[in-house]
């Protein structure tokens, strides 16, 4: 392998910067004492985060947007996994092509184009479904999140080794014993994944929300976003660190996991490897 | 392993159970089932709204609930006349229109420049590092889009961060404008899509043959000839992929331009949301939503060809 010309690390460390120095501007003036959002006034510890848990109107869109995000989630995951297994398992069927655009054309549909026509349909469906509300922003969540879950579950399902559920059939497992026994468990940590990306990006719309929400449903991106277009406001600082450290955190600790589970991999490998050899 | 091998593999194993019985003796296979529940959701909640927008567009306005109508004079009609007359006929919305397109078109291209060299940094990376390097990508995706749009405003504002930085070094006297201004939303959009770009790119680098290059070495190859000749030609799918990741989102995008742009830049996505939100002109609203699509067809179906050969090359 050739190593990297200077140029080339250069222009990698000038990226991160790029891409951290906003998010690392807003974690430090969260913690600064002044109204100016870009002023220093002295360090603060806890200044606007009291504000911020003070603020009646985020604390009540934060509660909904986690309610909301959660909802879809679990349902957008239960339909990704079966997307994704339709994907990878069945190569022909009438409409596939169909399909894979339905299941792919979310991941890039500009979002006012998607939200417009939810809110049409949700409009002309009105005296089934009623008003909008909680129930159709769920509805459009789970329709665009479901794509990136079928995305991830896809990529599981092409590597996943066949032989373990050829192994439980032979054995008289019938299909879907062997489907909820033997595939899902294995494909569990990428179910998990896609639940958290899932939730992720319900808990981040806006754009889709504001076109498919009710009088009584405003979420956490709406209520920042409407402080955001009056001007900078330390609250959402103080906000954004918290997500920040929650989303940090929980990549930490995901990688943690995946390096402890790597190496257990490789122990039993190695005693199965001794195993066989025993034998022989 | 191919995606077909699998499947072939997968139809050999035997079907059996009393509810596929069941469902076989209805006319239902499980198979059938198990395609309906997805696809049935999609088609409802993601075609048949495209659908209505191309209905709504052909409509009339009118003051009622809902504000548009096909009942003219009391008969049934098509009105595509209007709403999309206005497009070509008033320049506030083919102005946006055009702009919209050039402002995606420009930051694909700045994106590829910032992002070509840093995917292939890291495709050249140690394999520790370069697991290190990817999450550190992914990471901003996880946190909000918003947040990290409204972390601009404070780097941008007349006394922002960099005015304050550029001043302390005395590189300017007056702080440079730049909030409200198109540079603001070429950062933005550049800054939050950055990361679908080099992602792909990674994907494709990283798989990339290394003896190739070794072997145009070995020639008498010199090393930038090498790279223009072979490793940007092969990494030709993942440029694509990139380009459309940013591109189509892109086009539409709302959030960007309504809080770092000016009222001079003006996008069509921005236009939309005022025609149906502020104006509440569905059938103007429709038509600008049919027009951005049928701008996206081409691009779309590229994307989707590259999705499908991705699916038949993963193993």
């Amino acid at each position: 392998m050739n190593r990297l010309s200077w140029v080339v690390i250069v222009w990698m460390i000038a990226v991160f910067a790029f891409l951290y120095a906003p998010i690392v501007s807003v974690v430090v003036y969260s913690f600064n004492d002044s109204k100016l959002v870009t002023v220093w006034g002295g360090f603060t510890l806890d200044r606007w985060y009291i504000a911020l848990w003070n603020d009646r109107q985020i604390i009540d869109a934060a509660k909904l947007s986690l309610l909301i995000a959660a909802i879809s989630s679990t349902l957008a995951t239960i339909l990704g996994i079966i997307a994704g297994y339709v994907l990878v398992r069945f190569p022909k069927f009438l409409g596939r092509t169909a399909f894979s655009g339905m299941v792919n054309a979310p991941l890039v549909m500009p979002e006012v184009i998607t939200g417009l026509s939810m809110l049409l349909l949700f409009i002309m469906l009105q005296p089934v479904i009623g008003g909008r509300g909680l129930m159709t922003v769920v509805i459009a969540h789970v329709t665009f999140t479901l794509s990136y879950i079928a995305v991830v579950m896809r990529s599981r399902f092409l590597t996943l080794d066949l032989s373990l559920e050829e192994a439980a059939q032979d054995l008289g497992a019938k299909p879907l014993k062997v489907f909820f026994v033997i595939t899902l468990p294995i494909v569990l940590p990428a179910i998990v994944s896609g639940w958290l990306l899932g939730f992720t990006i319900s808990l981040d719309d806006l754009v889709i929300t504001a076109f498919t929400n009710g009088p009584g449903t405003t979420t956490l991106p709406q209520v920042v976003f409407s402080k955001v277009r009056l001007g900078l406001d330390p609250k959402i600082n103080a906000l954004a660190t918290i997500i920040i450290g929650i989303v940090s955190i929980g990549v930490v600790f995901a990688i943690i996991h995946m390096r402890s589970a790597e190496r257990r991999r490789q122990m039993d490998e190695q005693m199965a490897i001794r195993a066989i050899a025993a034998q022989t | 392993m191919a995606s077909s091998d699998i499947a072939t593999r997968a139809s050999r194993l035997p079907a059996s159970g009393w509810l596929e019985t069941l469902l076989v003796s209805l006319g239902i296979r499980g198979r059938t089932l198990v395609i309906a529940i997805p696809f049935l959701w999609l088609l409802l909640f993601f075609f048949v709204p495209f659908l209505i927008v191309l209905w709504v567009s052909t409509s009339f306005v009118v003051i009622a609930q809902p504000p548009y109508t096909h009942i003219q004079d009391g008969t049934f009609t098509l009105n595509l006349g209007e709403s999309f007359g206005r497009l070509f006929h008033d320049s506030l919305y083919y102005k946006a229109y055009l702009n919209s397109l050039v402002v995606a078109l420009v930051s694909t291209i700045v994106c590829l420049v910032i992002g070509y060299p840093m995917a292939y940094g890291m495709a050249r990376c140690s394999h520790s590092t370069r697991n290190i390097l990817l999450m550190l990508i992914i990471l901003p995706f996880w946190t909000s889009f918003l947040i990290r749009v409204y972390a601009w405003i404070g780097l941008l504002k007349n006394n922002g961060l960099i005015n304050e930085f550029l001043i302390w070094l005395n590189v300017i006297d007056t702080p440079i404008n730049m909030m409200n201004t198109n540079f603001a939303v070429y950062v933005g959009i550049v800054y939050s899509y950055l990361p679908f770009m080099i992602l792909p790119l990674y994907a494709n680098l990283e798989k990339m043959d290394i003896s190739l290059l070794e072997a145009a070495t070995d020639l008498g190859c010199k090393p930038i000839k090498a790279f223009f000749l072979i490793t940007v030609p092969l990494s030709f799918p993942g440029i694509v992929a990139g380009s459309m990741l940013v591109f189509i989102p892109a086009v539409g995008e709302y959030v960007i331009p309504e809080l770092l742009g000016g009222p001079s830049s003006l996008m069509i996505g921005r236009v939309l949301v005022n025609e149906f939100f502020s104006n509440r002109d569905w059938p103007t609203a429709s038509a600008v939503a049919v027009a951005i699509l049928l701008a996206l067809v081409v691009p779309l179906m590229i994307y989707q060809k590259y999705q499908d050969k991705e699916l038949e090359k993963e193993s």
